[in-house]
């Protein structure tokens, strides 16, 4: 079990080490942030000229329906649809490609840091270093699958005691706690970083 | 974005504009950051910190803020930047939104 992130003292890196069981779950997750983001996509797939569609650089002016993604892109103005809309318009899509690079970029570092595609190798770790500007890319990524995980699971503050009340084999209890896991990283990677 | 000046002002009420409050007319939209279960303490200080150029004490006292009355307004200035704050408080995870300053 990974102990999180540490600051190494000379080069000023974040540095962790992950079994391969822990560094294959973050790549899974990562991987379906990215399906998410790219699923229900920022411009609405309607048939249409395809010349027509490449030139309309226009994003979306309403929330997304998808509760994750609603936490993900809010609302900029709250009672102002038509300002909430406008700054959507020009802002969603930038943020959800911003996002999805984020994601990506954490399942780049792992594989460059050995992680095979398929592993078979019980025993093998991986260790990442992480320079202060990729620490940053991983920090807004746990962030994003941490608020994905947590309102899928709608978590709410203080309701830790319910949650450990669940038994083991319950998957909302397992999916909870890798919530937590992804949380003890992200207390680390700050604290490693600052 | 400015404001209009109004066409006829009265002059008591000019005489009771202090410095702050011409500030205030000037730079009158707020960015406010809400309170969410998900997001880490550390986390959200070290966003106000590293986005806002805040030291540890003011992020930390804006962070309790949020966290004790579910919103604080971090920063405040025109539209343009305050769309910009919330946009960046969007790539990291936090819920902001932008109004009129009161």
């Amino acid at each position: 079990m990974t102990s999180g992130f540490v600051r190494h003292r000379r080069s000023k890196r974040a540095i962790a080490t992950f079994s391969v069981f822990e560094a294959d779950l973050l790549r899974s997750l990562a991987a379906q942030l990215v399906e998410l983001l790219h699923n229900e996509s920022a411009v609405a797939a309607t048939e249409r000229d395809p010349l027509e569609a490449l030139l309309d650089f226009s994003g979306p002016t309403t929330e997304p329906e998808d509760p994750v993604l609603r936490r993900l892109f809010p609302n900029a103005y709250r009672g102002d649809d038509e300002a909430a809309g406008e700054f959507r318009r020009f802002t969603e899509g930038t943020l959800r490609d911003g996002k999805a690079r984020a994601a990506a970029s954490v399942i780049d570092v792992l594989e460059e840091a050995g992680l095979p595609s398929e592993p078979t190798e019980e025993d093998l770790t991986i260790d990442v270093e992480l320079d202060p500007e990729i620490a940053l890319v991983w920090m807004r990524s746990f962030t994003d699958l941490r608020l994905a995980l947590g309102t899928r699971l709608e978590v709410h503050e203080g309701d830790e005691d319910y949650w450990h009340s669940l038994p083991d084999d319950d998957p909302r209890a397992q999916a909870h706690h890798i919530y937590e896991w992804l949380g003890f990283l992200q207390e680390t990677l700050v604290h490693a970083v600052r | 974005m400015t404001t209009a000046s109004p066409e006829k002002v009265d002059p008591g009420v000019q005489q009771d504009l202090t410095p702050d409050a011409i500030m205030l007319t000037d730079t009158p939209w707020v960015t406010v950051v809400w309170n969410d279960p998900v997001n880490l303490m550390s986390y959200v200080t070290f966003v106000f910190q590293k986005h806002f150029g805040y030291g540890k004490k003011k992020a930390e006292k804006l962070m309790m803020e949020v966290h004790e009355d579910g919103r604080s307004v971090v920063s405040s200035g025109t539209r343009e930047e305050m769309e910009r704050d919330v946009q960046a408080m969007h790539e990291y995870g936090l819920w902001a939104t932008l109004s009129k300053a009161d």
